[in-house]
């Protein structure tokens, strides 16, 4: 089971260090520097690292890695799952994930790892039962603790630890009852020169926020259950429900929470919601190169393109541009030669551009590359699937939808 | 007002400050001292100075004070234990405490605290725990004992607390059931042998109720407790797969590879024509697809195990290419995976798109990655036949790049496609030629010249370009030294005219001027092949070469079965045996998947159970690359690494001086060695005191490159059972007969005492068998020349054929016999072991071999075990040998050696046998394969028989 977690920074120092069993010396990192000395990038360092007496298994997550030490046998994704976990925790109570909001809230972290874990054992890891044992730090309440005394460690066993819902907590109540759920689709597509489409792929979410008083026990159904490919639920699904009857059904537990995740592969074709017409060439013989890029909403059903962030390498052979964007701002880092435009939101009236010349450096030859463009995109109100709730009787509000989209040309 | 305050500390004596705080009357500077304490500790200061102080704080009614000071304790108590001590009653009060928070978190840190001298004050209170009625306290307490038991094992079994363990897993409460199988889980993992979890179905029922209910990371340990289940027959394998299909849309992913683990092992006892089968199938792969939509880190892991997936059950995933194309903002470490699952996949359905795509992946700017898709176009073109063409075109597109490391990599792969196509692509060798300047590498360097030496007589400057590598002969590696000396010697053989002075100054540089054994071994062996027999040596050196199989790198069948049991866990990361690896794994039980049920194979041992039987292995593929085949003479690219003693001086051996070729090849050597017909003997049993000096330092080569058996070491007499009575004298009217059967100098003989246990004498003897299962006949009459006086007894030895008529007899090797003397006819019937019908010449060669086992379908192989057998595998193969089962090959997996064996009968049945053979295990386990398979069980026995004689 986990032996030990070291919180390793971008610099390498080791910050946090916590050990289940018996102690491991911190020497044993020097292991993952080696091998972060070998990798280029701070991301392409193994997740998997054997050393002499142990393994080490990593995350990297906002710029901190999660270096969990093992000794025997241990499910390596049970040891990753469990480390997005403990990021996720972490988010959740102090609203970031950082080496800063990490030290401020030493304390906290340290009670939520020995909750979390035992002996290498998982322990408590739902964010509502962790919440009853130990309270998220807020301003009001730590005042209120150095004024009276109290301190911020449930003195009650949470009630959720042992039910056969463990997911929620007993006795919630609301005035207001509401639950939000937000659909949020990720296309992933490559397009060629030409427009079409090679791969495209669909990653979609329904995150929930749930504020219902008591065991409410909610059913959704989707207009279109066949679309969704492969399906993962939140434990408090009743999957039995769903294998027969397509029909979500659920008692939620209290809370932000994700309910499902789907994927929506590339054999359902999928409608790219914008265009982009590009010319970018460079002549034999000349330094110059033209750059023309323009881009365009299509099949969006009328709803906005929003924070639309359009990003090329350029080959390397290019010194700088000069543009001339129709909307929104430009930058060209010579270094890495990667060009990024800030568009914002499309006007389909007045398509945005991005036009002007590139410079190549003196005695460079024409690149023959071809440079990829990435588009990310927002479109407020639209699932690209096509995914679309039901509600059901329990008086529940679809409130937004929203999705988000990346989408490379090549 | 946040906890970083606690870093910041006076800098002198902030021990001594923090030890006033801590005995302060305020509660409430206590706490922030504590915590002061913790900050330090967190970040690795030293604070244990400060122990007693902080379990004095213990004793407290605030429970975050209370946690804090636990903290303390289980980090510093190992190097405070006298101290500890202290704390003893704190725990055991706070035990009873009626608050079952509170009793939790004393049971959790109890057993944190690593001292021995505390865990005895510890077991009362642990037992009353692991019976609390409350479940949080129990399956808190079901942990205590696994960490217990790490740190004084036989104090948990003295207390009998892993029984109380085994009573929780029927606990009503699903996370006391989870935790407990954890508990016993990591126990059982330090007692390889003990029955800790003895699944029977009443637990496994139990687990799968209790699946459904229990945390995702109880979720996981039940999952990874059931894959270690063998269920009794098909339907309960069904049963389980039903109850576990659901985990699969876990939003976990643990969960899931579990699941997939679980489903894996118990499909193969599903039979093939369920429909559930397919089902289950089509299941598993959405899953794993959406495995690939996860971080970076997940997907590392997740890729290798769909690599082995892929291996066991291609059908799961081959409609899903498209998901493992490489995407450009992967790591590369994601990227080096994905290609490598993306060759597994390549079929001629969609070579098409990969061969677009892996073009692509070659003008990328990660080397190694570059590299890595280089080399796959050029499986791609070895596996998909039709697509070879195109292959190879994309390959020359990619040397005209002129990037240095594509371009010696695309030679390298190049040479394997002319291996896999013979004369078909050799219109490209003008491209390559023109390289070889640029080629730097040893790898690159030796496939050229391998495809110099191979092509010689195409390539009109051939004597010109291997001329120009010997010049630095010296600086070379050894790979491309052994090449280099092979290609001159195939260059020699092809223009014999031109070359002389070249192949005598390898020869020369190769045998005289070496440190390196290999290469003066290889140059003595063409010297002595070239002086001998030119002809011979044509023949050897041009060999006819063995096709290269399609499937490169394929994990070895048994390690792979052992590897999908360990789906999810660290071995299937690293594809090697969880024994091979893991510390603290004390000696790790193989495991293996389960034979399925019903299938065609019916031949089972007596002893060996049910769940032994692997019947539908994967297509048994041995890899071809270097160890197995051991292709000395003209593939073998990779150096082999000897590190042998330095040889001995080669006395009688100074050959360089004489002229190799002008005299008279024949007589060089003839002289000094006695003559070429010492040369035909082999070098197994050396046969002069100079050759002597050949076999010691190259033993592994020189039985590869002549005769394996003879390198092993004089046979010894085929085996033969001793005799048995046949015919009893009560219903022979007084003849006795007893007898057995053997081989001996490759003629069966039926060896037969006659007794005459009758008042008057006997004559006229006379003897005819039945028609049998193989056609045994006598070769001649039963000699006994003088009459049988009473009383008298007479061996006889009958000499057999097996030319007489057949017919199929039950059991097959039963044999009715009809003796004839001057008083009466009598019949009667005997079993001979199959072994005497093993023929001399039953040695295969290792490519048909490899060929013959790939062909005959699974549904004829059988597997035994023998036990009791106390022999080394030398010994083993020695003895065999003696019985005419030859030893083709030999691999040592994991300490475990596995033995190829092929074994003929004398009307041409062919039987392939794995033989595989653990040190230390008396019990080893025999595959055979052959194309009629009834003749399997009686192979088995002779096998048994032989090893146990």
């Amino acid at each position: 089971m986990i032996h030990s977690l070291f919180l390793i920074n971008a610099s390498g120092d080791i910050f946090l260090e916590k050990h289940w069993k018996s102690v491991v010396s911190r020497s044993v990192c020097d292991y993952f520097f080696e091998a972060q000395e070998r990798a280029t990038e701070p991301e392409n360092v193994p997740p998997v690292i054997p050393t002499p007496h142990h393994y080490l298994i990593s995350v990297l997550r906002h710029r901190i890695y999660f270096v969990a030490v093992i000794q025997s046998e241990v499910p390596p994704l049970f040891v990753i799952e469990f480390l997005h976990r403990v990021v996720d925790t972490f988010q959740d109570y102090f609203g970031v994930c950082t080496e800063a909001a990490i030290k401020d809230n030493v304390v906290v972290v340290y009670e939520l790892l020995e909750e979390m874990l035992d002996n290498g054992f998982p322990l408590a890891t739902e964010s509502n039962i962790l919440k009853e044992l130990i309270k998220p730090p807020t301003i009001l309440r730590t005042m209120v603790n150095t004024i009276t005394g109290s301190t911020n460690v449930g003195e009650q066993l949470p009630t959720g630890q042992l039910s056969v819902v463990p997911w929620r907590r007993t006795g919630v109540k609301y005035t207001n009852n509401e639950a939000y759920f937000d659909v949020v689709e990720e296309i992933d597509a490559i397009i060629d020169k030409s427009g079409s489409t090679i791969t495209a792929e669909i990653q979609g979410v329904i995150d929930a926020c749930v504020k219902l008083t008591g065991m409410p026990d909610l059913t959704l159904s989707f207009m279109n259950p066949r679309l969704l490919d492969d399906v993962s639920f939140h434990p408090c699904v009743r999957f039995k429900r769903w294998e027969a009857e397509r029909i979500l059904s659920f008692i939620p537990p209290d809370g932000n929470f994700r309910l499902l995740s789907y994927h929506v592969s590339s054999q359902n074709l999928v409608a790219i919601p914008v265009y982009v017409k590009h010319n970018i060439t460079f002549r034999e013989g000349s330094s110059q190169g033209r750059f023309d890029l323009t881009l365009g909403p299509k099949q969006t059903m009328g709803k906005a393109v929003e924070s639309v962030l359009v990003s090329s390498q350029l080959p390397r052979g290019v010194l700088n541009a000069n543009l001339n964007p129709s909307q929104g701002t430009y930058t060209f880092d010579p270094v890495t030669k990667l060009l990024t435009w800030d568009v914002g939101k499309i006007n389909p009236q007045k398509l945005p551009s991005l036009k002007g010349t590139m410079n190549l450096q003196a005695g460079a030859s024409k690149p023959d590359e071809n440079p990829t463009i990435n588009i990310q995109f927002k479109i407020q109100q639209m699932a690209i699937s096509g995914t679309q709730l039901h509600t059901h009787p329990h008086t529940l509000q679809l409130q937004s939808q929203s999705s988000s989209s990346q989408l490379t040309t090549a | 007002m946040t906890d970083s305050k606690y870093f910041t500390t006076t800098k002198k004596g902030e021990i001594f400050e923090l030890k006033a705080e801590l005995n302060s009357d305020k509660k409430e500077k206590k706490k922030e001292a504590v915590k002061k304490v913790i900050a330090s500790m967190t970040v690795g200061k030293d604070v244990s100075a400060l122990f007693p102080d902080v379990v004095n704080c213990m004793q407290t009614d605030n429970l975050e004070l209370k946690k804090l000071v636990y903290l303390y304790l289980m980090n510093y108590a190992k190097s405070q234990p006298d101290m500890a001590i202290m704390a003893v009653n704190t725990f055991v009060k706070d035990c009873e405490d009626p608050n079952p928070l509170i009793r939790a978190l004393a049971v959790r840190t109890m057993g944190c605290i690593r001292v021995d001298k505390i865990t005895e004050y510890l077991c009362e209170p642990l037992r009353k725990c692991l019976k609390d009625e409350d479940p949080y306290v129990r399956k808190t307490a079901a942990v205590c004992v696994a960490k217990l038991h790490d740190i004084n094992a036989q104090l948990v079994e003295d207390q009998g607390f892993l029984d109380t363990l085994k009573d929780l897993i029927s606990d009503s409460n699903p996370m006391v059931v989870a935790n407990a199988v954890a508990a016993l889980s990591e126990i059982a993992e330090s007692h390889p042998n003990s029955n800790l979890l003895d699944l029977n179905p009443q637990t496994i029922n139990k687990l799968l109720t209790a699946l459904n209910e229990c945390t995702e990371w109880g979720q996981i340990f039940i999952l990874d407790c059931l894959a270690n289940y063998t269920p009794r027959d098909d339907r309960e394998s069904q049963s389980i797969c039903e109850r576990v299909t659901p985990r699969l849309s876990h939003a976990n992913s643990a969960v899931v590879l579990s699941a997939v683990k679980v489903l894996m092992k118990f499909m193969e006892m599903l039979p093939k024509d369920l429909d559930y089968y397919g089902t289950l199938l089509k299941k598993l792969a959405p899953p794993l697809v959406t495995l690939l939509s996860a971080e970076p880190e997940l997907q590392y892991v997740a890729l290798r195990n769909i690599n082995l997936i892929v291996q066991r059950r291609p059908e799961i995933l081959k409609h899903e290419m498209k998901v493992f194309f490489v995407k450009y903002n992967d790591p590369i470490y994601v990227k080096l995976e994905k290609l490598d699952i993306m060759i597994r996949l390549a079929s001629q359905a969609n070579i098409a798109q990969v061969l677009a795509e892996l073009k692509e992946y070659a003008t990328e700017v990660d080397v190694d990655f570059v590299r890595k898709a280089v080399r796959a176009i050029g499986r791609c073109a070895i596996k998909v036949e039709q697509s070879a063409e195109r292959c190879v075109s994309t390959l020359l597109d990619l040397i005209q790049t002129k990037v240095n490391y594509v371009v010696q990599e695309a030679i390298v792969v190049i040479k394997d496609i002319f291996r896999k196509y013979p004369n078909k692509y050799e219109s490209v060798i003008a491209t390559l030629c023109e390289n070889l300047d640029s080629l730097d590498e040893p790898e690159a360097r030796a496939a050229m010249i391998w495809i110099v030496g191979e092509y010689a007589e195409r390539i009109d400057n051939a004597d010109e370009l291997l001329e120009s590598f010997l010049e630095g002969f010296h600086d070379e590696s050894t790979q491309v030294q052994l090449q280099l000396l092979t290609a001159i010697v195939k260059l020699f053989l092809k223009k014999p005219t031109e070359t002389q002075e070249l192949v005598q100054q390898v020869l020369s540089l190769a045998t005289q001027d070496s440190d390196n054994p290999d290469l003066r071994d290889r140059g003595y062996i063409y010297w002595r092949l070239l002086s001998t027999d030119p002809v011979a040596a044509k023949e050897v050196v041009l060999a006819e070469k063995p096709l290269i199989s399609e499937e490169t790198d394929l994990i070895e069948p048994t390690l792979l079965e052992e590897l999908i049991c360990h789906i999810g866990t660290l071995a299937s990361v690293y594809h090697k045996p969880p024994s091979a690896f893991v510390e603290g794994s004390r000696g790790v039980q193989h495991k293996r998947l389960p034979g399925s049920a019903g299938s065609g194979e019916s031949v089972e041992s007596p002893d060996t159970g049910s769940a032994a039987g692997v019947s539908d292995a994967p297509p048994a593929v041995i890899p071809s690359q270097g160890d197995l085949l051991g292709d000395l003479l003209n593939l073998d690219l990779t150096p082999p690494a000897t590190t042998g003693p330095p040889p001995p001086a080669t006395s009688g051996m100074q050959l360089g001086a004489m002229d190799l070729l002008g005299g008279g090849l024949d007589s060089l050597l003839g002289g000094d060695l006695g003559g070429s017909s010492a040369m035909g003997a082999g070098f197994g049993a050396p046969p002069a005191a100079p050759a002597a000096s050949f076999s010691a330092p190259v033993s592994g080569g020189l039985d590869d490159l002549f005769d394996l058996g003879g390198g092993v070491g004089m046979p010894m007499g085929a085996y033969s059972p001793p005799k048995t009575v046949w015919l009893p004298a009560m219903k022979g009217k007084g003849l006795e007969i007893s007898g057995t059967f053997a081989r001996r100098a490759g003629v069966i003989q039926m060896e037969m005492t006659l007794t005459n246990k009758a008042m008057s004498v006997m004559t006229d003897f006379a003897i005819q068998f039945n028609r049998n299962s193989f056609g045994l006949a006598p070769a001649g009459p039963l000699q006994v020349l003088t009459p049988l006086s009473p009383n008298q007894s007479i061996e006889v030895t009958l000499p057999l054929n097996t030319v007489g008529p057949v017919m199929k007899m039950d059991p097959l090797n039963n044999l009715q016999v009809a003796v004839k003397n001057n008083i009466d006819v009598f019949y009667f019937s005997c079993q001979y072991p199959i072994s005497m019908l093993f023929v001399e010449d039953g040695k295969m060669e290792r490519q048909v071999f490899l060929a013959t086992w790939k062909d005959i379908s699974n549904d004829n192989e059988a597997q035994f075990q023998i036990k009791d057998c106390h022999l080394s595998s030398d010994a083993v193969s020695n003895k065999l040998q003696g019985s005419n089962i030859f030893t083709i090959a030999k691999r040592t997996v994991d300490g475990q050696d596995m033995l190829y064996q092929s074994t003929k009968l004398s009307n041409g049945i062919w039987v392939l046998a794995e033989l595989r053979v653990q040190t230390g295990n008396p019990t080893f386990t025999v595959c055979l394969k052959c194309r009629a398979p009834e003749v399997s069980q009686c192979v088995f026995q002779s096998y048994d028989a032989v090893l146990k004689n």
